[in-house]
């Protein structure tokens, strides 16, 4: 099995065993298959990538050919534990409306992406007077799938606008490591790479255990 | 469906093809099968009645089928194959008419995707059909003449349910995996819909939830043809001793178009003449796909009986899943624990890739475990059938995945 990224690393640390997971954007199935072996999770993914879904199916992952953007419309209100959306809002073409529906879906969803109000990204800006090209975004300008990007503080506003409460918040720093982080105060927005956030629909605290199987 | 895994030309005799017509119109469309040396499977009758959609009851009637591998001592390693239209039992062994390899010899067998070291391997003939089971070629009992279009009407589900007869015969109650192509794979959804409760897991390729329009419109053109030919004798051919052999070869040259795509033929064959350096100014078969098609229906008469096309083609043409649920194709798979896999193919123009979708969007509707998965090939529908690397490792890591989830070994 592949060593997990950071990032999901952190995810999958967040997961709760035998949850029941949708991975939005799952790539070649690395998180899902790391959840299957060390979580008994019942995991499922859709993937933009047909060469990455067939990657995932040979691998025995329930993957699905799919845009987040208009598919996540199908699936009904609240049937996964947990839905996970890892690096990949910025590329979405309507981030507010593909967060409504996770939130929708996942009695729990977690969100991760990269902070552009980082330190690095606002020097680069400010002194270089070009847009900015990090390890985490290392695209050009013209050429990067990443139209919709944010700062940590954005993501929290776009967050209480479609009516998600953060329960858990996490800064990821340039080391790979994990902070847990006040997402409400300014240090973060400005030190942290990245961020990962478990979100619920506003209302009365859902409990973070397995939905007893009826 | 067309069970020829290669396109093939044949040589032109220089007449074009109505001698050779003529001489297969001669022939007696030979069963049961008796191809020496070759394995005809088995048989299994019943006296039970199959009850049918059209109305109307089956008895007694006969299933044939083969198999491949053990079954395991707790009778958990069925995978169960669905044929399409001009399919028949004979998936991964020598045809016994043809003498070809089976249609999905690459899919089924020791060490191949459906490995037959791992599991009991069934593949019965559809109702209807004319390589054993009761179908229009058939005596009536109750008659003692062939069945003719006196046969009731069938449709996909009563085809499933035939097969779930079979496997209470068998005494085999789950199906670790039900696969298949084409009209297979609307079987495959049918049995994920009717026996969810039998049904582990579910891989339909190159299909669809319904037959579309210009689907139908195809079967009726084939229909049309095999009915305009006098041979044809309102269906008794078998009574006055003739066939309509060109009616059914029409009606398969037509069909045959459907399942390549324009890519492959351009690239096949273009717009090579056959065997000459000019045109003939003549209706001989002058162009390479022409002599190719003719092919296609010659070899085809000989192993298919004209009215199991007729009945076969209604039956797809009938099929539509969503309409049994109230028009919403999600409810067919309410509350399911099958596990699905759909496959499609990019140039498949019959079952188009979006038509696949619609039913992997049904089932994430229904919160359903689902796959889908896309193959890029130039091919078109027949693409199921052939040498198709990405398939094959789908298939196999879809079946090894729920096998190891579900304990088999």
């Amino acid at each position: 099995m592949k060593i997990l990224r950071p990032d999901l690393a952190a995810i999958a640390a967040m997961i709760p065993p035998r949850a029941r997971v949708l991975d939005v954007g799952c790539g070649e199935g690395d998180l899902l298959e790391h959840l299957a072996a060390e979580k008994q999770v019942d995991g499922r993914g859709i993937e933009l990538s047909q060469q990455n879904v067939n990657a995932c199916v040979e691998r025995g992952l329930s993957v699905v050919q799919g845009d987040a953007d208009t598919d996540l419309a199908d699936y009904p209100s609240a049937v996964f534990d947990i839905v996970i959306l890892s690096q990949t809002i910025q590329a979405m073409r309507s981030p507010r409306a593909v967060l409504a529906q996770l939130i929708r879906i996942g009695r729990h969803t977690i969100v991760s992406f990269p902070n552009f109000g980082h330190w690095r990204i606002r020097l680069a800006l400010l002194f270089g007077g070009r847009m900015p090209q990090t390890t985490a975004l290392g695209y050009s300008w013209h050429a990067t799938p990443n139209i919709h990007l944010c700062t940590i503080a954005d993501f929290i506003e776009l967050a209480a606008e479609v009516g998600a409460r953060i329960e858990q918040a996490f800064a990821l720093t340039e080391k790979g490591r994990t902070r847990p982080m006040r997402p409400d105060s300014w240090g973060p927005n400005l030190l942290a790479e990245g961020a990962i956030l478990m979100l619920t629909a506003a209302g009365p605290a859902v409990s973070l255990s397995t939905r007893s199987k009826a | 469906m067309g069970g020829d895994t290669a396109l093939a030309t044949l040589p032109d005799s220089g007449q074009g093809w109505e001698p050779l017509m003529a001489e297969m119109a001669n022939l007696r469309f030979t069963r049961p099968l008796a191809a020496p040396g070759e394995d005809a499977g088995q048989t299994i009758g019943f006296e039970s009645s199959l009850t049918l959609d059209a109305g109307r009851a089956l008895s007694p009637f006969t299933v044939a089928f083969k198999t491949y591998g053990t079954l395991n001592d707790d009778r958990s390693n069925l995978v169960l194959i669905c044929h399409a239209l001009t399919g028949d039992q004979f998936a991964a062994s020598r045809h016994p008419l043809t003498g070809k390899p089976g249609w999905w010899d690459m899919m089924i067998g020791p060490g191949k995707p459906i490995d037959t070291n791992r599991y009991f391997v069934l593949c019965p003939n559809v109702i209807g059909g004319c390589m054993g089971t009761t179908g229009p070629a058939e005596t009536d009992p109750s008659t003692g003449k062939p069945y003719g279009l006196s046969f009731p009407l069938i449709t996909v589900r009563d085809m499933v349910r035939a097969q779930a007869m079979l496997l209470d015969a068998l005494g085999i109650e789950k199906i670790l995996c039900v696969l298949g192509g084409s009209m297979g794979g609307m079987q495959v959804l049918q049995w994920a819909a009717s026996f969810p409760e039998r049904v582990v897991s579910a891989v339909p390729i190159a299909a669809a939830a319904r037959h579309s329009a210009q689907n139908i419109a195809f079967h009726e053109v084939g229909r049309q043809a095999i009915m305009a030919d006098p041979d044809w004798k309102n269906g008794d051919y078998a009574l006055h001793g003739t066939r309509p052999a060109k009616g059914l070869a029409v009606a398969r040259m037509a069909a045959h178009i459907t399942y390549l795509s324009e890519t492959a033929l351009q690239n096949k064959f273009g717009r090579t003449l056959q065997d000459r350096d000019s045109f003939s100014f003549a209706f001989g078969p002058d162009f390479q796909i022409e002599s190719y098609l003719h092919h296609q229906g010659i070899t085809f008469v000989d192993r298919f009986d004209a009215n199991s096309y007729l009945y076969i083609t209604r039956a797809m043409d009938y099929f539509d899943l969503a309409a049994e649920y109230g028009g919403v194709l999600a409810e067919a798979f309410r509350g399911t624990q099958t596990r699905f896999c759909i496959i499609s193919f990019t140039s498949d123009w019959l079952f188009p890739t979006a038509e696949n979708k619609k039913v992997a969007h049904a089932l994430n509707a229904a919160a359903a475990n689902v796959s889908f998965v896309e193959i890029a090939s130039d091919r078109g529908h027949d693409s199921f059938l052939l040498d198709e690397p990405e398939m094959f490792a789908a298939v196999r890591g879809f079946l090894n995945s729920v096998a190891s989830q579900h304990g088999v070994f």
